[in-house]
């Protein structure tokens, strides 16, 4: 099946070259220039996924990012030519799953794409369980779904990823750079501030107080890890 | 403040009453003492002798006691005084009742040989109603029936008294005097130091950044003018903050938006010239080769835009150090891994070397990793084929890497020159390389931005150390390096006849005195260092020497190669 891509970028150049590579990569994408309008292409597309400029016309690209993802868990991929942390920091805090800085290479970016696109391949029936007694999730992972106490969590599918990965192996502990491969499918480590934005996100929605986590445990120096009961 | 005056003042004051208050006492003494003697001594003596005389022919006359008593009640008259007189022998004296006890030899004798008065102060108990201070006066006197000694003793115990008194006064006066004065103190200190105070706290809040801070102004004295000219140069330093934030701000915008302007159009040509490498084999070879360069040509030209924006961020002063702690072991292995079909290409091994404990320090992990990937770079691209040795160590809240090449090395004053932007080793070297040639600028500002040390070492033909160093902590005050910036294994061709500098350096290719260095440096004594340490001609070549002997326990590497390399303190 061919991913349905929908690329949210006001440069008109950029926009049809993407498009080019995009056909000829076996995707099937769709434009829009500027942020008013994105969200509603977002409801009528209904892409796979979404390559989005974060310097937009209109609505800003993090607002485009956050309207986007209070709808849905599609992965986003922000285009940025910024590469400041807190321009990073910042889009990935509003929901975005990967980002690649311009200029890309065709390449790297189908293969950004492609990584996040990756999914549902292994199926085995697998249920996980860590976290304290008072907090308890539980993760089905072939129904993508994760309990809080018997509560449904919401993740993103990237979200849901990061989590499977630490609780597939409680106590031991990531570096940031294995969660990149894993998680990410970077084989050379990328931007580690990629991991630190989504164990903060995951921490949002599991943790009690995120600020003292019991279930996402940071190793001062090394990376992170799950913490069992 | 007031405690130092309190206590300066009290000092003084009780010097002062000391003085005036033993002043009076004297002086009350010496009124009486006066005044005894002129209005009573003088006169009475003379009456008692006479009286004495034609009183009483022989000392054996027994109304002699009865007698002195009749005299001494005649010229004692209304005094105080206690009048004696006793006679010369003392078996008479006895005989009559006529004894002062207490009465000590000495100022007999002195009354004895003195014509006149003789004068002392005694504690004697005369009456039996006490021992008290006696002025006492003495003559002698020579009567017809025997010698006698005549002696009046005035009470002083009312004088005591009195300088009592007067020194009780003085004394509450003085204190009074000194609390008064330690209160006047107080209220001027406060009038004066309150507006000092108010001018700390309000230069501390502008340097806390709340520049609108600034003072009262009220009345028209010094303090008034005081605080007049703080608030003038608050207010020019305010301007000017707010004017240099305004740049800074300006600039970014400026840097973010060229970088987006610039950014979004390349990458359109970025794909575009990718499409076509990718199809290049269907044109002919001009076209072919013309999409290979411009592919080649594009990679120099979106690192080179990607480090001027580098640049003018650390220019405009924005970069932000985004500190963690990190195992710098595998950040070196992994930039070493990345960099290995670059290394593998130009036939150069990179070594690694490792302590046995992991090193964590908190640095910004893609700073640190963007310095190693040029240092390493850098090393591989000017290594000749030669090893290149990458080495970790930390010790005392520091951490260095060194990275080590054979290659031809830095020419004597390239070390500093390196890290300039747009610095070529050798302008008409070609430039077969994709260096920018703002590497070791970006990598020098990473390193100051960590509060780090990037310096470099280089001789020509013997290949060049790049050391980085960093604090473990940070924020912390890097003192010293764990690694020398000298490399362990380089030995200066050191000849002890002096020849002209030029002709020794060991070029490359010149394999001679290649040879020749290496056979010094297999037997490198310290007789022979310090042998060529002698002809001053020879600067530089004796900063290596010195430093090339090796470091004896406990002794600084970092002191010995202080003096060289260019430190990019911060």
């Amino acid at each position: 099946m061919r991913a349905r891509v929908l690329v949210v970028d006001d440069d008109p150049a950029l926009a049809e070259m993407l498009g080019i590579v995009l056909r000829s990569e076996g995707f099937l994408p769709s434009f829009v220039a500027d942020g008013e309008r994105a969200l509603s292409a977002f409801r009528e597309a209904r892409p796979d996924i979404v390559l989005l400029d974060l310097m937009l016309p209109g609505m800003s690209g993090i607002d485009v990012c956050r309207a986007i993802r209070a709808e849905a868990g599609v992965p986003i991929v922000m285009l940025t030519a910024k590469t400041d942390t807190v321009d990073v920091v910042l889009g990935l805090e509003s929901g975005a799953d990967d980002y690649v800085v311009k200029p890309f290479k065709p390449k790297e970016l189908v293969a950004r794409m492609r990584a996040r696109l990756r999914r549902g391949e292994d199926v085995a029936p697998e249920m996980l369980t860590i976290g304290p007694g008072g907090n308890q999730i539980t993760i089905d992972v072939p129904a993508h779904t994760v309990l809080r106490n018997g509560e449904e969590v919401k993740l993103t599918p990237l979200e849901f990823d990061l989590l499977v990965a630490l609780a597939r192996k409680p106590r031991q502990v990531f570096t940031r750079e294995v969660l990149l491969e894993q998680v990410w499918g970077y084989r050379h480590a990328a931007d580690t501030r990629l991991v630190n934005v989504h164990v903060q996100r995951l921490r949002a929605k599991i943790e009690p107080d995120p600020e003292r986590p019991e279930v996402i445990l940071t190793v001062r120096g090394v990376g992170y890890k799950a913490g069992t009961a | 403040m007031v405690t130092i005056t309190l206590v300066t003042s009290g000092v003084l004051v009780a010097t002062f009453g000391f003085v005036v208050g033993g002043l009076i006492t004297e002086g009350l003494i010496d009124a009486k003492t006066k005044n005894a003697k002129e209005t009573i001594v003088d006169k009475g003596s003379e009456e008692a002798f006479r009286q004495l005389n034609s009183l009483i022919s022989n000392d054996n006359d027994p109304l002699l006691g009865a007698s002195v008593g009749e005299v001494l009640r005649t010229i004692r008259g209304r005094e105080s005084a206690i009048v004696k007189i006793i006679p010369e022998d003392n078996l008479v004296a006895q005989r009559h009742g006529l004894t002062v006890p207490g009465l000590p030899d000495e100022l007999r004798e002195a009354v004895r040989r003195t014509q006149g008065f003789s004068e002392q102060r005694l504690n004697l108990d005369i009456d039996g109603s006490g021992t008290k201070l006696y002025l006492v006066f003495g003559r002698q006197g020579t009567l017809t029936w025997g010698d006698v000694q005549l002696y009046y003793f005035f009470p002083l115990d009312e004088v005591v008294e009195q300088a009592f008194l007067v020194g009780n006064i003085v004394t509450i006066t003085g204190i009074a005097l000194v609390l008064m004065l330690g209160l006047v103190v107080y209220i001027v200190t406060r009038m004066v130091v309150r507006p000092v105070r108010v001018a700390a706290r309000t230069a501390q809040r502008l340097s806390n950044g709340l520049l609108d801070q600034r003072m009262e102004v009220s009345g028209e004295d010094d303090l008034a003018a005081l605080a007049a000219s703080f608030n003038q140069m608050a207010e020019n330093l305010q301007r000017h903050i707010l004017r240099l934030e305004e740049m800074s701000r300006l600039q970014r915008r400026f840097t973010s938006d060229v970088s987006h302007e610039l950014r979004t159009p390349l990458t359109t040509v970025r794909m575009a010239a990718d499409l076509i490498f990718n199809t290049r084999d269907e044109f002919d070879p001009a076209m072919a080769r013309s999409a290979e360069l411009l592919q080649a040509e594009l990679d120099r030209f979106e690192s080179l835009l990607a480090e001027l924006l580098e640049i003018s961020k650390f220019d405009a002063g924005f970069a932000a150090l985004d500190a963690e702690p990190a195992n710098l072991g595998p950040l070196i292995e992994r930039v070493v891994a990345r960099l290995s079909p670059v290394a593998e290409r130009a036939g150069v091994a990179v070594e690694v070397d490792l302590p046995a404990e992991p090193v964590v320090a908190e640095v910004d992990v893609r700073r640190v990793e963007r310095i190693l990937r040029n240092l390493i770079g850098n090393a591989i691209e000017h290594g000749e084929g030669k090893s290149v040795k990458v080495r970790l160590a930390a010790r005392d809240g520091a951490v260095a890497v060194t990275v080590r090449d054979h290659g031809v090395g830095l020419k004597s004053g390239d070390e500093k020159l390196v890290f300039n932007r747009f610095w070529r080793a050798d302008p008409s070297r070609a430039r077969h390389t994709g260096g920018t040639g703002l590497g070791l600028s970006i990598s020098s500002e990473d390193a100051r931005l960590h509060g780090g040390w990037l310096e470099a070492w280089g001789e020509p033909g013997q290949g060049a150390q790049f050391r980085l160093t960093v604090p473990a902590c940070a924020g912390d005050r890097l003192v010293s390096s764990p690694l020398r910036l000298v490399p362990t294994d380089f030995r200066p061709p050191a000849v002890a006849e002096p020849e002209p500098r030029s002709t020794r350096l060991p070029v490359r290719g010149d394999s001679a005195v290649r040879a020749q260095s290496v056979a010094r440096a297999q037997t490198p004594s310290r007789a022979e260092s310090a042998a060529t340490k002698e002809p001053a001609a020879q600067p530089d070549r004796d900063i290596a020497l010195e430093r090339d002997t090796e470091p004896e326990p406990g002794v600084e590497p970092e002191s010995a190669a202080v003096g060289e390399g260019s430190r990019i303190d911060v």
